[in-house]
């Protein structure tokens, strides 16, 4: 690993202009994924500002029909959290469901959402819960975030602060990880949020997608069986030693199926 | 060069560190402590793992200057001074281990597990290993060296 210059700034601000003063900074958040990039040489950033002592990107807090959690929120603390397992249980236990409990202790919200991993867990429950994305500069809704592979509409040095999460009035996550990485070959997160279902796929293609047909029919009729017959094309999914695109395809409906059912209280879900 | 001041296995200890420097070789090619495991030095392994601040992580994926202020618990300060733990113990018993590459990683993963849940059944067991792998055992002894480990230290 190449060195580089440590910050570990107090506030925002500070971050800020420590990422400014640098030709080529990186945020280091929970680590999980930016340690390993950077010993396999794919980022050697001049300046790593460590987000760890910024208060601001701290805690967990209700109201008025929304869940706030603080960017630097370890995805343990979510899985863990009296006030997540309440609000929207689905969320917590995503949480608990992410990679192992090593990285569950260190990986974070903010870190997830920014890196924008097309087989991160996070993204889908974003998107299906009508999340917004709140930055050092604005708040971004969900619909809006996720613009591609690893793609987001961050800018440059733009730090994520937290996310604010509609509360649903049913919600659930199903995955299908893959054995041995973890990360999911296809998760579907489905939520009915201020009356509208929404339903957001992670893992299976190139990045988190919603499913206008899936959504439509449980707007109708809020069950699995509303899904019979739904296919999702495979032309966009991503195929690899892991699983065709085909294989992406069908898991995408049985994990939907799932969630609906974990959402109603049938069991299943992640 | 940042100058880190942490404690190791209940020890102050202070250096200072290339900010690259790895958690785990500052643990085992500083301080010595080579109970340590590296394996796949890419964070799916566990052989690496350390309790940071009591919580376990994989210290091949943390930097050592992330550990300034915190207090690590390695292999080396879960035993007494002569003999084994009371879960080190069951490892031993129930025939956890082959080649023992990865049982110092298991043992610290599977001691803060029990610390959070006295009484795991099976399915937390192995949920709560999911982040280390051995390539020996097929994880059937582990699983049960971890529960009768949990049974003595619940007493």
């Amino acid at each position: 690993m190449r060195d580089f210059e440590y910050q570990k700034p107090k506030t925002v601000t500070e971050a800020r202009d420590a990422f400014n003063a640098q030709s080529d900074g990186s945020f280091l958040a929970g680590g999980q994924t930016l340690i390993p990039v950077m010993k396999q040489g794919l980022a050697m950033p001049s300046g790593v500002i460590d987000l760890s002592v910024i208060e601001d990107l701290q805690g967990i807090t209700v109201t008025d029909g929304s869940l706030s959690i603080g960017a630097m929120t370890t995805h343990a603390e979510v899985a863990a959290s009296p006030e997540v397992q309440k609000a929207i249980p689905a969320l917590a236990g995503l949480a608990g469901g992410i990679g192992d409990p090593q990285v569950r202790n260190r990986g974070t919200l903010g870190g997830s959402l920014a890196n924008n991993d097309p087989a991160a867990d996070y993204p889908a429950a974003v998107l299906a819960l009508s999340a917004a994305v709140l930055t050092d500069k604005r708040r971004i809704p969900a619909d809006g975030f996720f613009t591609g592979m690893f793609e987001t509409a961050l800018d440059e040095g733009e730090l994520i602060t937290g996310v604010e999460f509609r509360v649903a009035d049913r919600a659930a996550y199903a995955k299908f990880p893959n054995p041995a990485s973890r990360y999911a070959m296809a998760g579907v997160f489905v939520a009915r949020v201020d009356g509208a279902v929404r339903v957001a796929v992670t893992g299976a293609g190139p990045g988190v997608f919603r499913v206008a047909e899936m959504e439509a029919a449980l707007d109708k009729d809020f069950q699995a069986s509303a899904l019979k017959g739904i296919t999702v094309p495979e032309d966009d999914l991503l195929a690899d030693i892991h699983a065709s695109a085909g294989y992406r395809a069908h898991l995408i409906v049985v994990m939907a199926g799932r969630a609906v059912d974990a959402a109603n209280g049938k069991g299943g879900g992640a | 060069m940042p100058k880190i001041a942490l404690r190791v296995n209940s020890q102050p200890v202070s250096h200072d560190v290339e900010g690259r420097l790895l958690l785990v070789d500052f643990i085992r090619e500083v301080l010595g402590l080579t109970g340590t495991h590296v394996g796949c030095d890419t964070s799916q392994c566990g052989a690496c793992v350390v309790h940071v601040n009591g919580q376990p992580v994989k210290s091949c994926t943390m930097l050592a200057v992330q550990a300034d202020g915190a207090d690590i618990t390695t292999i080396e300060g879960v035993s007494p001074e002569d003999g084994l733990n009371p879960l080190q113990q069951a490892f031993h018993e129930k025939h956890g281990l082959q080649c023992g590459f990865c049982t110092p990683g298991m043992v610290m993963t599977a001691m803060a597990l029990i610390q959070d849940n006295p009484d795991p059944s099976d399915a937390d067991i192995r949920h709560g290993l999911e982040g280390n792998l051995c390539r020996c055992t097929g994880y059937q002894n582990i699983v049960e060296a971890v529960r009768a480990g949990a049974k003595v230290m619940r007493g």
